[in-house]
C-alpha cells in the first residue's frame, strides 16, 4: 500500500509509512487520549460478556434487592446504587446491573457504527473512484445521485423508514438506513481526489505500460486516496454513533430487550432528577466514544490529508 | 446569471419531484393501511371500502401519485357527495387524524420551527464564528487551545443531554425561566424570545462547536493565502485585512454547510422540539409517526426536502456576493 509514500524519506528512515503515522499520532496528546479511549471502549464492548460476568451480573438479570420498593423502585444507596455488588449501580424498578447493560449497549452501538461506516466507506469509495476516474456519463449519473441523496432530509427520512418497518432485524436495518444517506460525503472527497490523481505521471505511465482500468484503479489510485479515506472514515464514526443514539433515543432504533447507549439514555431520561447516575452513565459512555473518535479522526486528518491541518 | 438561475430552478424542480416519487413509493410499499387507521377499530368491510375510495387508495399507485401531484398544484377533493372534503391549492394530502389538510397543519406549526431554527442559527453563527476566528488569529496560543478543547467537547454532547441539563439547571433548579411554551413573535416578542431561549441555546451549542472548528480551519487557510500578504504589504490596517480579505474568503465553505444545516433544521428539529414540548413541524412529524398518520409524514418529509433544496440554491446564489471569484 501507498508505494508512492514508501519511496520517499520514509524508507530512508528505515520505517514503513504506517509506522510514521503511528509515531506522529502518538506524539500528539489529544490523539493519544483518543486512541487509548477508543481502544478501551472497543475492548470493553467486544468483551462485554466476560467482563460483565466478572461483575457477576448479566444485562437482563433482575435484582429486586438492589432497589427500594417503597420508594418507587429507586436504587438503594447513594449514586444510583453504586457498590461492590453493582459497579455502576442499577436500573430503577428492575435492578438490572448498569455495568453489564452499558457494556452490552456499547456492543450494539459500536457494532452499528462500525458496520454502517464500512457500508458507507465501501460504497462511497467505489462511487467516488468510478465517478472521478471514468468521468463523462458515469460521473454525471453518480454526481446527480449524490446531489439527490444529499437533498433528502436524512434524519426525518431515517426516522420515517425506521418507524414503519416492522418485524425485521433492526440492527441490520439501522445500519443500512444510516448507510443509505451517508455515502455521498465520502464519495465526493474520493471523487475530488481521484480527479486530481488521474492525470499524474505515474497513472499515465501505467496506462502507457498497458495496464487495464481495474489495475490502475486498485494499484495506482486506491492506495493514494487511502490517506484521506482513512481520516474521513474515523471522522464518520462519531457521527454514526450519534445518529444511532438519536434514532434509538426517539424510539425508532433498536428495541428492548436489545439495548444501546441511545436506548438506555431514552429510558433513563425520565429519572434524571430522581436517579441522575442512571442518566449520566450511558451519556458519559456516549460522550466519551464520540469525543475519542473525533480527536483521533482530527489527528489522523492532520497527518494523512495534506490539505487538512498543515496550512 | 439568469440562465444559471433558470437551469438551477429546473434542477430544483427535478430533485423535488424525485424525492416526492421516492417518498411516495416507500410509503405505498409499506404494510400498514392508512384507511384502516382512519376508519377506526370497529370498521365493517363495506365502510372500509368506502373510506378507501374516499382516500383514493383503491386506485393504482400511478393514479394515486398523479392525483397527489395534481393536488399540489390544483387542489383536490377527497370523497364524493356531502361527505367530500376539499383540500385547497398546495394540497399535500389530508390528515384524517386531525381532519385537516396537511398544508394547514404545516403552516400552523411552521412559525414555531422557523423561530427555533432562525434564533439558534443566529446564536450559533455568532458563537461559532466568533470562537473560530478568535482561535485562528491566535493559532497555537492558550485561547486557541481552550476554545478548541471546549468546542470538541461541546460537539460530542448529544443535544438531548444539553437540553435536559438546561431544563434542570435553569428551569427546575434556578427557576430563572419558565418551562418553554411557544408565544407568537407578533403577540409578544419578549415572551417569544425568553421562552425560546433555552431551545435556542441547546440547539446552537452543538452547531456552534462544529462551526468553531470549521471556521478556524478555513480562516487559517485563508490567512495563509498570498493575497493576505499583499494586503498587509499595502499597509492596510490589520482589521481590514482580517475582515475584508480573510474572513470573506473563509466564509465560502462555511456558507455551504450553513445552508444545509439551516435547511435541514427548518423542519427537522425533531429531538429539540419534542424535549422542549414545542409544537413545531418536527413535533408534528413525531406525533404523526406514533399515529401512523401517513399524509402528515409524507407532507413533513416533502417540506423538509423543499427547505434543504431551496437553502442550497440560495447559498449557491449568495456565493457570488461573498466570494468575488465566483461568477455565474
Amino acid at each position: 500500500m501507498a508505494d508512492a509514500v514508501a519511496a520517499g524519506p520514509a524508507k530512508a528512515a528505515g520505517r514503513g509509512p504506517w509506522r510514521l503515522v503511528w509515531d506522529q499520532l502518538w506524539a500528539k496528546g489529544s490523539a493519544r487520549f483518543g486512541l487509548v479511549t477508543v481502544a478501551v471502549l472497543v475492548l470493553a464492548a467486544a468483551l462485554a460478556g466476560p467482563l460483565s460476568s466478572l461483575g457477576g451480573w448479566s444485562p437482563e438479570e433482575f435484582d429486586k434487592r438492589a432497589v427500594d420498593a417503597y420508594l418507587g423502585g429507586t436504587p438503594k444507596g447513594d449514586f444510583g446504587g453504586i457498590s461492590t455488588r453493582h459497579w455502576l449501580g442499577v436500573e430503577p424498578t428492575t435492578g438490572r446491573d448498569l455495568f453489564a447493560r452499558v457494556l452490552h449497549g456499547g456492543q450494539v452501538s459500536l457494532l452499528i457504527a462500525f458496520t454502517a461506516t464500512v457500508v458507507v466507506v465501501v460504497t462511497g469509495t467505489l462511487a467516488g473512484i468510478a465517478a472521478g476516474y471514468f468521468g463523462g456519463r458515469t460521473d454525471s449519473v453518480l454526481s446527480r445521485l449524490m446531489d439527490l441523496t444529499m437533498s433528502f432530509p436524512s434524519l426525518i427520512f431515517m426516522i420515517a423508514m425506521m418507524s414503519v418497518a416492522e418485524d425485521v432485524n433492526r440492527i441490520l436495518l439501522i445500519t443500512l438506513v444510516i448507510g443509505l444517506f451517508t455515502w455521498p460525503g465520502i464519495a465526493r472527497v474520493v471523487r475530488g481526489q481521484t480527479l486530481s490523481l488521474k492525470h499524474r505521471e505515474y497513472v499515465e505511465a501505467a496506462k502507457v505500460g498497458g495496464a487495464r482500468s481495474w489495475r490502475i484503479l486498485t494499484r495506482e489510485i486506491l492506495p493514494n486516496v487511502s490517506g484521506p479515506v482513512i481520516a474521513y472514515t474515523t471522522l464518520l464514526i462519531p457521527g454514526m454513533i450519534a445518529t444511532e443514539a438519536a434514532l434509538s433515543y426517539l424510539g425508532v432504533g433498536v428495541r428492548p430487550p436489545t439495548s444501546s447507549w441511545g436506548q438506555m439514555i431514552a429510558e433513563s431520561i425520565k429519572y434524571y432528577e430522581t436517579d441522575p447516575t442512571y442518566f449520566l452513565i450511558p451519556t458519559v459512555f456516549l460522550f466519551l466514544a464520540v469525543l475519542a473518535f473525533t480527536l483521533l479522526g482530527d489527528a489522523l486528518r492532520d497527518i494523512l490529508d495534506p490539505r487538512g491541518g498543515r496550512s | 446569471m439568469i440562465l444559471y438561475l433558470g437551469r438551477r430552478l429546473v434542477g430544483v424542480a427535478g430533485i423535488l419531484l424525485a424525492i416526492c416519487a421516492i417518498t411516495f413509493t416507500i410509503f405505498y410499499l409499506l404494510p400498514n393501511d392508512p384507511a384502516a387507521a382512519a376508519c377506526g377499530k370497529t370498521c365493517s368491510p363495506e365502510r372500509l371500502a368506502d373510506v378507501k375510495a374516499a382516500m383514493g387508495l383503491d386506485k393504482s399507485v400511478w393514479q394515486q401519485f398523479a392525483d397527489y401531484l395534481t393536488g399540489i398544484f390544483a387542489g383536490r377533493d377527497y370523497g364524493t357527495g356531502p361527505s367530500a372534503v376539499h383540500c385547497g391549492f398546495p394540497c399535500l394530502g389530508y390528515s384524517y387524524e386531525y381532519s385537516l389538510p396537511v398544508w394547514d397543519l404545516l403552516t400552523d406549526r411552521l412559525p414555531v420551527s422557523i423561530s427555533l431554527a432562525i434564533g439558534s442559527a443566529v446564536l450559533w453563527l455568532l458563537l461559532g464564528l466568533g470562537a473560530g476566528v478568535t482561535s485562528a488569529l491566535r493559532k497555537g496560543g492558550f485561547t486557541d487551545r481552550t476554545l478548541m478543547v471546549l468546542s470538541v467537547g461541546a460537539a460530542s454532547l448529544p443535544v438531548y443531554f444539553t437540553s435536559i441539563m438546561l431544563i434542570w439547571g435553569v428551569v427546575r433548579t434556578a427557576g430563572w425561566l419558565p418551562y418553554p411554551a411557544y408565544h407568537a413573535f407578533t403577540e409578544d416578542p419578549v415572551e417569544w424570545a425568553s421562552n425560546l431561549l433555552l431551545p435556542w441555546i441547546a440547539l446552537a451549542l452543538l452547531y456552534a462547536a462544529m462551526y468553531a472548528r470549521q471556521s478556524r480551519n478555513s480562516m487559517i487557510e485563508a490567512m495563509a493565502e498570498p493575497y493576505i500578504r499583499t494586503a498587509r504589504a499595502k499597509g492596510l490596517p490589520p482589521r481590514t485585512v482580517t475582515v475584508k480579505h480573510g474572513l470573506r474568503s473563509a466564509m465560502t465553505p462555511i456558507l455551504t454547510i450553513f445552508g444545509m444545516d439551516l435547511g435541514g433544521l427548518l423542519a427537522g428539529a425533531v429531538i429539540t422540539e419534542s424535549i422542549f414540548g414545542l409544537p413545531g413541524v418536527g413535533r408534528l412529524f413525531y406525533d404523526g409517526l406514533a399515529r401512523s398518520d401517513q399524509p402528515v409524514i409524507l407532507g413533513v418529509t416533502l417540506l423538509a426536502a423543499f427547505f434543504i433544496v431551496v437553502a442550497n440554491l440560495l447559498v449557491d446564489l449568495l456565493y457570488a456576493f461573498v466570494d468575488p471569484r465566483v461568477r455565474y
